[in-house]
């Protein structure tokens, strides 16, 4: 004990993150843990025990091809937020500060919607009565209007546009840090605009952008709300049926189990993409 | 041939004009210096000729060629930047190689070409290096073999030495000259740092403001500089504001100084004018009963190489220097003598 102390002493400013690491992540997820092998009660939440049979349930063709969805899902989100983000962040930081800042509010005050207001209103925009399809009626593009959700886009859609302003916050260090002789240098030696774009900046973003690949996959894979809104049954995702079963059939050991679960294959995910993009740097 | 001709070349950022009406005519093969303290154009002027910025008015022509809607990657220019651009996530050869590589040159010949280049900037042996692995003066010649990988028709270098120390910054001046007198490439350099531009320039092209002020070799520019900034800029020059009084006399406070037939006059007689003498020309006489002037000593800089003395003369200082084997015998609050050297002074307009 005396050893410890001493040791801690050294190193005070630890202590601080370690504190808030344990309270707010450790043990709540040991909580989930232990939760994960306890037997459900019908007339109460769950009783303390250990059996595995919430995580045997969970292996069956059924959750192999919900988890199976979730995964797709979030790396498509992942990938279509980060497209769209790399250009348009790019070009932000193209501008002037001023316009910069203007920008980035705006950008930003997307992220104070909650996934229930974000889900709602592109539920209305997409629908047949009230949504965009009116609009393409009157500029001719359509016959009549027609509503595009519940579908696949449309879940896509709205995970994308959860996940931008992530990507974008990730991207703008980076590229705001990047030297804007860099893509002029490439230009006089004869690359256009666009092949300086995808010869150079691109590879020196490379960390940026798989950070960003990360961070809005994690983040959408814990959706559970936009698939119910704007996705058919086949593609509600593991977290939806976390929900479903925290929830509304109170199986909070079976909940905790696939939570755990989900958690450990994408660790898993994010483990093998860092240690890819290390090995080739 | 690669002659680059700019005529009447303005560059406008709303009601800014950071290049205003600017004409000069580059010789094919020439080393022209633009030179001029900060914001005063050059460096847009030389994004200008690159073509990393759109002209405002004017034209520009390389070769006889209209360039002015040429885009940048279409020029077939070299430019070394100032931050020097490298490319971080390529090699020595890769950065080198980079140019030729969009061209569609095989690798095996972009590879004889970075390793023929790198022997031209004396590097060789660190192609297959990570640009993080170099020195700053190495970073600074692997610019330089990439802006020469395609045999450019125009060399540009913005400021391409000012982040080195002083002595490998005049060792390199020395060999960027070397280097363009073998490859006969038209060069354009743009500094602010006069000694940088006397040394190696075959044409010096002094800005401010927006505007050329001169246009000519670097020792025309020092003897014979067209106005009062460009005598200031080009080293450090004692501007006398008085009066010519005579074919060659000139009276400054009272006090005259009489003229040779090889001062350079930009006023008739009878005309207010500006008297320049560079330091070396000025001497300090212990005795303030000598010379033309007299005054009171300001302040004595030893420099070791050479010595510099101001005199309070009314009130402006006058500046000598001179070498330390023919320092005067005068220390501070000493009243002196100025001999003023005529034969290399200009007489300005005022």
């Amino acid at each position: 004990m005396t050893t410890l102390t001493a040791r801690l002493k050294g190193h005070r400013g630890a202590a601080y993150p370690l504190v808030m690491l344990v309270v707010f992540f450790v043990v709540p997820f040991v909580i989930m843990l232990s939760v994960s092998f306890f037997s459900r009660d019908d007339g109460a939440f769950f009783q303390p025990a250990f059996e595995l049979s919430n995580y045997s349930r969970f292996i069956s063709p059924f959750f192999g091809k919900v988890l199976l969805t979730s995964l797709t899902l979030s790396a498509a989100a992942a990938i279509i937020s980060v497209s769209v983000a790399v250009p348009f962040t790019y070009f932000v930081t193209r501008m002037r500060a001023r316009w910069q800042s203007v920008m980035l509010v705006f950008l930003l005050s997307v992220l104070s919607l909650s996934e229930v207001i974000i889900g709602f209103a592109w539920s209305t925009l997409l629908s047949k009565t009230a949504g965009i399809g009116n609009l393409f009626v009157a500029i001719g593009l359509m016959e009549t209007s027609q509503s595009f959700t519940p579908s696949l886009g449309a879940l896509l859609l709205g995970l994308t546009y959860l996940g931008l302003p992530y990507a974008v916050l990730v991207l703008y260090p980076a590229l705001s840090r990047l030297d804007p002789e860099i893509p002029e240098a490439a230009r006089m030696l004869g690359a256009s605009p666009i092949r300086s774009f995808f010869n150079v900046v691109m590879p020196m973003m490379r960390n940026t952008i798989t950070g960003a690949l990360i961070l809005v996959f994690v983040f959408t894979l814990g959706a559970y709300l936009l698939p119910q809104v704007l996705g058919r049954p086949q593609h509600w995702t593991l977290s939806v049926h976390i929900t479903d079963q925290a929830i509304f059939q109170s199986n909070l050991p079976f909940a905790a189990a696939m939570a755990i679960f989900l958690m450990l294959v994408s660790l898993a995910l994010v483990g093998i993409s860092t240690l890819l993009g290390r090995a080739r740097t | 041939m690669t002659q680059v001709q700019i005529e009447n070349v303005t560059k406008k950022y709303g009601n800014f004009k950071a290049v205003d009406g600017v004409t000069v005519d580059i010789p094919d093969g020439s080393f022209v210096c633009l030179l001029g303290p900060s914001g005063c154009g050059k460096t847009t002027l030389l994004r200008l000729i690159a073509g990393l910025e759109d002209l405002s008015g004017g034209s520009l022509s390389v070769g006889g060629m209209d360039y002015s809607k040429v885009p940048a990657h279409k020029r077939e220019f070299g430019m070394v930047f100032q931050s020097l651009a490298l490319f971080p996530h390529l090699t020595v050869a890769e950065n080198i190689a980079y140019p030729l590589k969009i061209r569609g040159v095989s690798a095996s010949d972009r590879r004889a070409r970075a390793l023929e280049l790198l022997d031209l900037v004396k590097l060789p042996d660190i192609a297959d290096r990570q640009i993080h692995q170099l020195s700053g003066g190495q970073r600074q010649r692997v610019a330089i073999a990439r802006g020469l990988a395609i045999d450019p028709k125009v060399f540009l270098l913005d400021e391409p030495l000012s982040a080195l120390d002083a002595n490998l910054r005049e060792h390199l001046q020395i060999e960027l000259r070397q280097l363009q007198k073998t490859l006969g490439v038209t060069t354009i350099v743009v500094t602010h740092d006069q000694r940088e531009a006397m040394s190696m320039a075959d044409t010096v092209i002094v800005m401010e403001a927006g505007k050329v002020q001169q246009v000519g070799t670097p020792v025309e520019i020092y003897r014979n500089p067209a106005n009062a900034f460009v005598a200031n800029f080009i080293g450090v020059s004692n501007l006398l504001a008085g009066r010519l009084t005579g074919p060659a006399q000139f009276t400054f406070d009272g006090k005259v100084i009489n003229l040779t037939p090889e001062d350079i006059l930009h006023v008739q007689k009878g005309q207010a004018g500006t008297l320049s003498v560079r330091p070396e020309d000025i001497v300090v006489l212990p005795d303030p009963a000598q010379g033309q002037l007299n005054g009171q000593v300001n302040f004595i800089r030893d420099l070791g190489a050479n010595v510099e003395i101001l005199v309070r003369v009314g009130d402006i200082d006058i500046i000598s220097v001179c070498a330390p084997q023919s320092r005067p015998g005068v220390k501070m609050s000493d009243r002196v003598g100025i001999q003023i050297l005529t034969g290399r002074a200009t007489v300005l307009a005022a």
